[in-house]
């Protein structure tokens, strides 16, 4: 049985060609970049080279980019950051209640250590509204941090209008684009933002390779201390052959971006209507249209999350669901509670992610899948009434 | 998100695939209702007893590949059981029967334990509790 992938935004397969880009530099071109001789020049290169294209794919300066070991690091050296380097001017930070763990989690870190966090309410679409971002804001306020798409609805929140506001206020403005880069266009000038945090393996590249833009003059403390790689800002030899992966994705996703988002959002919108027209009582979660290509978010009344995604993987498909069966916690995604659901949708929702090997008939396969196992759970839901 | 459910064993993996005894129950002599929606766990177990010994057992259950299985699990090893020795079925045997779970979907073997004992206390509110 051929498995059909669907849960691109957990993470995507490796482009062949960024595996090929990436596996000199494990062997002939093993050096470390800050040696002097030929290796060293040669990885430097590399890694100087890759730099570049991911500047080139966010509008950034090379000298911004600064490479971590993935999307969580990156935001966890841009919150902290900023927050250490600007304690002396204030303690106060504003993000969404929608982020992602590795944003939320160090602004608890952080709150548990005197700083003061506004976790701001979004819309029943996954909206942040930027007036509440512009109500928020104190004279203590020292950043602002909001996503730029989310990762479970897949809702796209107004960074530029973010951005406009955080510039009046003299506030830096922070967004975690690990979904959104090499997906939709993603340009920090026009988004306004100060700090921008990608991930490689989201895609296309490997993991354990991501970076953190960082506006020249931005003023942020060093996570990691001791050699004096990424110009001090992020000591430890580079992991040549991961950026180097992440420059060739990078470079790949700018040349297929505008044909994969027509594409991906004519299979998106056409599994939305399939699922929401073959069963009853299901719904879309997130933004009917500001939303990323690739993702369908269906809450399914009555049944629950991890019991359609072990029917749908014993057929051949990966997809993810937000209830708490799925992980050790038991409460259910803070993202679809934030967004209004009840506990109960919540547990029944389900994540479909698209990539670039999807087709129409995988999309097909699930429409004609899911509402059978839809079907065989009511019929043993005690909650179905039928 | 994390997957827990590549640490099933085969046993759940069965009884998930193809659970014993689901549905409704014509005139029950026990009924038992456990969990909550909002937790993501529901489950219904109705009991037929006579002269004593569970005869038939059924169940519905909103929840996830744990929940469903334990649900089936329970309702296998309730049948041709007296009260008395359905009483002594533990949400470890059950457990045990599907060849284990993984830690974090022990409540479901909990929540079978929990919806035997309702369905045993409504059988006895209907019947008069003369069995103890």
């Amino acid at each position: 049985m051929g498995r059909i992938y669907l849960d691109h935004a957990a993470t995507t397969p490796t482009h062949p060609e960024v595996v090929k880009a990436m596996l000199p530099y494990f062997t002939e071109a093993f050096g470390n970049p800050s040696s002097i001789y030929s290796y060293g020049r040669e990885a430097r290169k590399a890694v100087e080279e890759a730099r570049a294209r991911v500047a080139e794919l966010i509008g950034a300066r090379t000298e911004e980019i600064i490479f971590t070991s993935g999307g969580t690091e990156a935001d966890n050296f841009a919150i902290k950051g900023v927050a250490f380097a600007n304690e002396h001017r204030g303690n106060h930070i504003i993000t969404s209640s929608i982020e992602h763990h590795a944003v939320l989690e160090v602004c608890k870190f952080l709150e548990r250590r005197g700083f003061k966090i506004t976790y701001l309410p979004v819309d029943e679409y996954g909206m942040v509204d930027p007036q509440d971002v512009r109500r928020a804001i104190t004279d203590k306020t020292i950043l602002i941090s909001v996503m730029h798409a989310n990762n479970e609805v897949g809702t796209i929140e107004p960074i530029e209008e973010i951005g406009t506001i955080a510039r009046e206020a003299g506030v830096y403005l922070h967004t975690d684009a690990v979904q959104t880069v090499g997906h939709i266009p993603v340009d920090v000038e026009k988004l306004k933002v100060d700090l921008l945090s990608l991930s490689a393996h989201k895609l296309y590249g490997p993991k354990g390779v991501g970076a953190l833009y960082v506006r020249k003059g931005v003023r942020l403390v060093s996570l990691l201390h001791g050699g004096e790689q990424e110009k001090k800002r992020r000591a430890g030899t580079e992991n040549v052959a991961g950026i180097v992966g992440l420059g060739k994705a990078a470079e790949l996703a700018r040349q297929s971006m505008d044909e994969e988002i027509h594409r991906l959002t004519s299979l998106r919108d056409r599994l939305i209507k399939g699922i929401l027209e073959r069963i009853d009582h299901s719904r879309l979660n997130g933004h009917p249209t500001r939303r990323l290509p690739n993702n369908v978010n269906v809450t399914v009344d009555y049944v629950e999350g991890e019991s359609m995604l072990l029917n749908l993987d014993l057929e051949g498909i990966c997809a993810s669901t937000g209830s708490a069966c799925s992980s050790s916690s038991l409460e259910p995604s803070h993202v679809l509670l934030a967004l209004g659901l009840s506990p109960e949708r919540a547990h029944g929702s389900l994540r479909f992610s698209l990539g670039k090997d999807n087709t129409e008939d995988d999309v097909d396969q699930v429409i004609e899948v899911l509402p059978r196992i839809v079907t065989k759970l009511r019929a043993m839901s005690p909650l179905f009434k039928g | 998100m994390s997957d827990p459910w590549s640490l099933y064993s085969e046993k759940v993996m069965e009884h998930f695939k193809n659970p014993r005894n689901v549905g409704e129950m014509e005139n029950p002599d026990g009924v038992g209702r456990v969990g909550n929606p909002v937790c993501g766990d529901v489950m219904e177990l109705y009991i037929r007893v006579r002269e004593g010994i569970i005869t038939e057992a059924k169940f519905k259950t909103f929840g996830c590949g744990a929940a469903i299985a334990t649900s089936s699990m329970v309702t296998e090893m309730v049948k041709g059981k007296s009260i008395e020795e359905a009483l002594q079925i533990s949400n470890k045997a059950v457990a045990e029967a599907l060849d284990g779970l993984p830690q974090a979907k022990m409540h479901c073997s909990v929540l079978a334990e929990q919806a035997l004992r309702a369905a045993i206390d409504d059988y006895f509110r209907n019947h008069g509790n003369n069995s103890q």
